[in-house]
């Protein structure tokens, strides 16, 4: 689904150039559920902007669903990213005058889906998400718990092929986590890839395969247990060295 | 893609979600474009009132009044008085082709005039029959003097409306009545109007060969005036140095000497008054032009706050699948619907101020009819509605191309 070769990426501010990324290899197969660690400054927000269309990388080629996603138009990023992703983020990034509803639908509106259809369908999806009775509330009326889940409504109304989330669970607490978690592995087993970039040790451990970042390279791809506890131990050392 | 339905629905659900958002830009093209009709509109009512003012006397006439001499001349001493008579009449009825309408004045001041029971003290002009050209006097009843009454030395009176109501309380047909001025009967042909005003209707008027005669004038004039037809300034400024010229000539004073006869231009007048008022539009203008800019500074500097408030907004909108080009057209048409919707209530607003003060206020001699140019305020609305959508489309076009990331990231 996914195939990254020796993406490079470097961020220039002022005179200085940080290189970020220094050459991703990755293969991720349709109906993944991976998770990317890593201390901060490893890169792990890059990579996921680039796999997001979001940002361009300056070397090495991206293929999504087998079409090599280079010198894209803003134009064609953005219906590739309609299409083809959805997206949940840590602060969720709903927008605070639309309600529930209208924040769901919002991807079918730059589908050109008619509002009636699109509504009718955002409806459906709040109620798989159990968010019916509050279809007509604005977000600052929802829980936090209830926000992320309306936000993975609005990633998955589209019928992307992937689900990029970063630090979904960052903001909640463990309760809700474990909830979200377990949401996004419903979702995960109907066949959608799932990539989620987080730091904490109990979300990765319920994910499939763990992306080691580190320094712009992938230090580690475990998918075993031990492999896992290697990587967390990896990690923790890392952590306390900085 | 202008008539895209689910466009309009998501912009004016925006608008409608965003209230005091939508009134901050509103109001500064609302009121720009309210104190704008203001000033277009009192503008034109003081030029209104004014040019009113000049609606009681004939604007091409000349006003010539016999004064006293400040230089000596050929022999003469200086502080002579000039006396015009019934010749210096004749003479300048024959001046110029132009003169179409002219008369003389004799005064006779105020006198007692009585009715029966009824007398008041009214000031007597004693005129030839074209003086109501010059006053644009409003015969309402009978007639004014004419040229039998000159010739026969008639006593006959003219009266202005308001001595009509002081002396026949119960309006009774004052035509054919006898009055009495000083002590000397007069018999009504008469009643006028005047637009000057009630001191203009206080007044009566004899003919002038009958008062030279009854009030001991000879031949005596105080005044003359004419009107000049359809003559030019230039050619009114002819007429009027000739005159001077001639009359120097016979009354012996220096044609240099302003004082010895002063001759009051109307025309000239009207032509400074309506000078003032290109002032006074110029100054409108520069007014309004700084009103405007004012409201063009304003709502750009709104837009720029909005598109900066709602960068997280766009990049949401971006990671979900819209396009720079959706982005921009999104706000620059919200930016547009406020504008102009606000645009035209500003516009309504303050015409109907105006209106309010057109029937609430009375006229007077320096205001009346504000009206203000709809045709400019709407051109002014365009030119608000314009530096909105161009304000707000440069942070727009920005806010649209930025990578999402930058718009979502937490500070």
């Amino acid at each position: 689904m996914i195939r990254l070769q020796n993406i490079h990426k470097s961020y220039i501010t002022g005179k200085n150039s940080l290189h970020v990324l220094k050459g991703i290899d990755l293969h991720i197969r349709p109906g993944e559920l991976v998770s990317i660690m890593g201390s901060s400054g490893s890169g792990k927000s890059t990579l996921l902007n680039i796999l997001g269309i979001l940002d361009a990388y300056d070397e090495g080629e991206y293929y999504l669903d087998n079409t090599l996603m280079a010198d894209l138009s803003e134009k064609k990023a953005a219906f590739y990213r309609n299409r083809m992703l959805g997206f949940v983020f840590q602060s969720f990034n709903l927008i605070p005058f639309k309600n529930a509803m209208e924040n769901v639908a919002l991807p079918l509106y730059y589908q050109k889906v008619s509002r009636k259809k699109r509504n009718k369908l955002a409806l459906e999806y709040l109620d798989k998400m159990g968010l019916k009775p509050w279809a007509e509330h604005l977000p600052n009326e929802l829980s936090g718990g209830q926000k992320q889940r309306l936000a993975i409504a609005r990633a998955l109304i589209a019928q992307p092929k992937v689900i990029l989330a970063d630090e979904p669970t960052g903001a909640l607490d463990s309760k809700t986590s474990m909830e979200v978690m377990a949401l996004l592995r419903e979702i995960n087993l109907q066949g959608i890839t799932m990539i989620i970039v987080t730091h904490e040790q109990d979300i990765a451990e319920q994910t499939d395969r763990i992306i080691h970042l580190k320094d712009g390279l992938i230090e580690n791809d475990a998918n075993g247990s031990e492999m896992k506890q290697k990587v967390f131990e990896a990690i923790v050392s890392e952590e306390v060295a900085l | 893609m202008i008539i895209d339905r689910d466009k309009w629905q998501e912009i004016f659900s925006t608008i409608n979600k965003n209230k005091l958002r939508t009134f901050l830009t509103g109001f500064s093209v609302a009121w720009g474009i309210f104190m704008l009709i203001i000033l277009l509109g009192s503008g034109q009512g003081l030029q209104n009132g004014v040019e009113h003012q000049f609606a009681d006397d004939a604007t091409n006439s000349l006003w010539v009044y016999a004064g006293q001499t400040t230089k000596a001349y050929k022999g003469t001493n200086a502080g002579r008085r000039i006396q015009f008579t019934n010749r210096d009449y004749s003479r300048t009825k024959s001046l110029d082709k132009h003169i179409d309408h002219i008369t003389g004045r004799f005064y006779v001041g105020s006198k007692l005039i009585s009715y029966k029971t009824n007398y008041g003290s009214y000031d007597i002009r004693a005129v030839h029959p074209d003086h109501k050209y010059l006053e644009n006097t409003i015969v309402t009843q009978g007639r004014f003097l004419n040229r039998l009454d000159m010739e026969h030395f008639g006593k006959v009176i003219v009266i202005g409306d308001i001595v009509r109501k002081d002396l026949f309380k119960n309006s009774e047909n004052p035509l054919g009545k006898y009055v009495v001025v000083g002590s000397i009967p007069f018999k009504i042909i008469g009643v006028f109007e005047d637009k000057g005003g009630n001191s203009e209707m206080r007044k009566v008027y004899i003919p002038v060969s009958t008062a030279q005669r009854v009030f001991n004038g000879a031949d005596h004039l105080n005044q003359v005036m004419f009107t000049v037809g359809d003559a030019s300034l230039d050619q009114t400024k002819a007429i009027e140095t000739k005159l001077r010229n001639e009359l120097a000539a016979i009354h012996h004073f220096d044609p240099a000497d302003q004082r010895a006869i002063r001759i009051n231009n109307d025309l000239d007048n009207y032509q400074k008054v309506i000078n003032l008022f290109m002032g006074i539009r110029i100054f409108i203008w520069i007014i309004g032009i700084g009103t405007i800019i004012a409201g063009i500074v304003g709502v750009s500097n709104i837009m720029m706050i909005v598109v900066k408030e709602r960068t997280k907004e766009v990049g949401v909108r971006k990671a979900l699948g819209a396009t720079p080009g959706s982005i921009v057209g999104l706000i620059l048409l919200e930016s547009v619907i406020i504008t102009s919707m606000a645009g035209y209530i500003g516009l309504m607003a303050g015409v109907g101020l105006l209106e309010l003060v057109n029937k609430f206020m009375p006229p007077s001699d320096f205001f009346r009819n504000p009206q203000a140019n709809i045709s400019i305020a709407v051109m002014a609305m365009i030119l608000l509605v314009i530096a909105g959508a161009v304000a707000g489309f440069i942070p727009a076009k920005k806010a649209a191309s930025i990578k999402p990331i930058e718009a979502l990231r937490d500070e």
